[in-house]
């Protein structure tokens, strides 16, 4: 986790090194800088820390008063002690289910649709990508009560498809990956072309191998936005093994709202795989989210 | 050539199929069911009835909890995205100096981004407890007496959603500022230089006029977001104590899949879409006035 941290990041660096050469600085000021950047990444961290301390804590530890920063012995047992009072394996499972599946198809959906608008020729090619744009101005919670009756009448309250197939497609994927097929050259299509490829193929050997880094950020922000996903996986199961984690999370609180050990211990949990999925692609999330039109310059 | 357009346009609708359907089933329909299930009084159950504007006019003009949802969203909303957004852009800036690990800085400022809204709620809420949670400690440490009651005052608790908020959705700005930031040449910075900007000045004259683009879009981006607050109220307080954490989505998600008022609901979400959009407009508008492009 930490080589992936400390990644050199070209960009960034090239960027930051401008100034440096611009003009000698002052060390002083590059040290006053640097404590107060550590100041407020420790602000950033102690929430996190204080939920990992308080997860292998002892019941009457918890509730000393002035609480003490670290447990006198950690309490490993805290964490085989969830998965014995609720079915937490089955809500991970259920959570890496639906990010999964949510995370392939939408990239598949996604980049298909992308290659029509950057690639193909049809009759109304604009209109229809303005039509997909302008959903992203439509807050998600204007089509829950629609599509929470659509699901009910379906009869598929407590079922993968509920979960999974609503957030299949995305206007804002299609848009990042849109723009990403623009940039690859079209030489490289033709020559496909020229050898008989048919659009399929093109697509699948050409514009896929070519638009990954694009495909990467999509799958690392789907990914993690299907992980933290809460409404409407909260009103569409209610059965405790469909739930995902987050919906099982938050009704812990209500079950268990004393056991902030047991409640700390869930949390610990539920961010821990997400922060080694950022570990890992934390440098194309962030480009993904800069580039793509959206942000940045 | 006209076959092969024709064929080229047949691939096109192929490949466009999935998304097709995808997009009329959960996005189109639905947001066109909305605007209709608005205009009834419906409970899930028995059959809906055309109500006309009745739901509107009952939450525009009688329903005094909505007001009061209004104002709560419109307190959380018009304190945390400026503060958020002045501390993001000063770590950018001070970021984008260039200081030793930076990298793993950046991640760290972004931790709080990629977690679980409902997991972060749930440590917030053990950090605010007011009997046993490490803030009162800490203010009481520093000589605090009346220790406020956070989650459980209903004159703290909205504060301590927006606090939560703030720390939660820093990282993401941030990162959009600092891209920004790099998008500023040094010829621009050299000129201003010659010009006399240096220290403050180089930020207040060619800093902030060239960075504009990307401040606008990052208002943009976090009005809409800090709007459709939802899963820290739920988790946090429940809307209470005494409706004061109450905001718009919350009171959707509460008359729609607690009072099963169907229509009511669906009323409220079309509301929330006029203030999101009318916000994306007037921006747009006053794009052209303040937004500078080099």
């Amino acid at each position: 986790m930490t080589d992936a941290l400390h990644r050199p990041d070209g960009e960034i660096e090239a960027a930051a090194r401008e100034p440096a050469r611009r003009r000698s600085r002052s060390p002083l000021l590059d040290w006053a800088v640097f404590v107060l950047l550590l100041l407020g990444a420790l602000s950033m961290c102690a929430p996190f820390l204080w939920m990992i301390s308080s997860s292998l804590k002892v019941p009457t530890e918890i509730f000393k008063y002035p609480p003490a920063l670290l447990p006198e012995h950690a309490q490993w047992p805290n964490y085989s002690r969830i998965f014995m009072l609720i079915p937490f394996g089955r809500l991970i499972l259920n959570s890496l289910l639906v990010s999964l599946a949510v995370t392939a198809l939408q990239l598949l959906v996604c980049s298909m649709a992308a290659y029509a608008f950057a690639r193909l020729r049809f009759r109304g090619r604009e209109a229809l990508f303005l039509l997909y744009l302008s959903a992203l101005m439509v807050p998600s919670q204007v089509t829950l009560i629609p599509n929470f009756i659509l699901v009910r009448n379906l009869g598929w309250i407590d079922t993968y498809a509920a979960l999974i197939l609503p957030f299949a497609f995305s206007s804002f994927g299609t848009f990042l990956i849109r723009q990403a097929f623009m940039t690859i050259p079209k030489e490289l299509e033709d020559a496909a072309r020229i050898d008989g490829a048919s659009h399929a193929q093109v697509f699948w050997r050409v514009m896929l191998p070519l638009g990954r880094p694009a495909l990467g950020a999509l799958g690392i922000f789907t990914f993690i936005a299907q992980w933290n996903n809460f409404l409407w996986p909260l009103i569409t199961t209610t059965k405790p093994e469909m739930q995902t984690l987050t919906v099982g999370l938050a009704g812990l609180r209500g079950q268990y709202n004393t056991d902030w050990a047991l409640l700390m211990t869930g949390s610990v949990l539920a961010i821990l795989p997400i922060f080694v999925v950022f570990a890992v692609g934390n440098r194309s999330f962030i480009q993904g989210i800069t580039s793509g039109g959206f942000g940045g310059r | 050539m006209s076959r092969m357009a024709r064929a080229e346009a047949r691939s096109a609708w192929l490949f466009l199929a999935p998304s097709l359907v995808l997009f009329m089933v959960f996005v189109l329909l639905p947001v066109l069911a909305a605007l209709g299930i608005s205009f009834t009084s419906w409970d899930l159950f028995t059959k809906a009835h055309f109500a006309g504007l009745e739901n509107y006019r009952q939450l525009l003009f009688e329903d005094k909890l909505f007001h009061k949802v209004l104002g709560n969203t419109a307190v959380y909303v018009v304190w945390t995205v400026p503060i958020q957004m002045a501390l993001a852009f000063i770590v950018a800036l001070l970021l984008n100096r260039g200081v030793w690990g930076q990298n793993a800085l950046r991640v760290i400022y972004f931790l709080p981004v990629v977690s679980s809204t409902v997991a972060v709620a749930l440590i917030w809420s053990w950090i605010f407890n007011s009997n046993f949670g490490i803030l009162n400690a800490l203010l009481s440490q520093l000589g605090v007496h009346d220790l406020p009651g956070w989650l459980n005052s209903s004159k703290y608790a909205l504060p301590a959603l927006i606090i939560v908020a703030i720390w939660q959705g820093l990282g993401y700005s941030m990162v959009l500022f600092l891209a920004g930031l790099q998008g500023i040449s040094r010829e621009a910075y050299e000129a201003g230089e010659i010009d006399g900007a240096v220290g403050w000045k180089k930020h207040r004259y060619i800093t902030l006029p060239l960075l504009s683009p990307t401040t606008f879009f990052v208002t943009i981006v976090s009005l809409i977001g800090s709007f459709q607050v939802f899963d820290l109220a739920f988790v946090m307080t429940q809307g209470g104590p005494a409706n004061s954490t109450n905001t718009i989505v919350y009171y959707v998600y509460q008359n729609a899949f607690q009072f099963y008022r169907m229509g009511y609901a669906s009323a409220a979400a079309m509301i929330l879409f006029a203030i999101i959009l009318t916000f994306t407009l007037i921006q747009y508008r006053l794009q052209n006035r303040w937004v500078h492009y080099d």
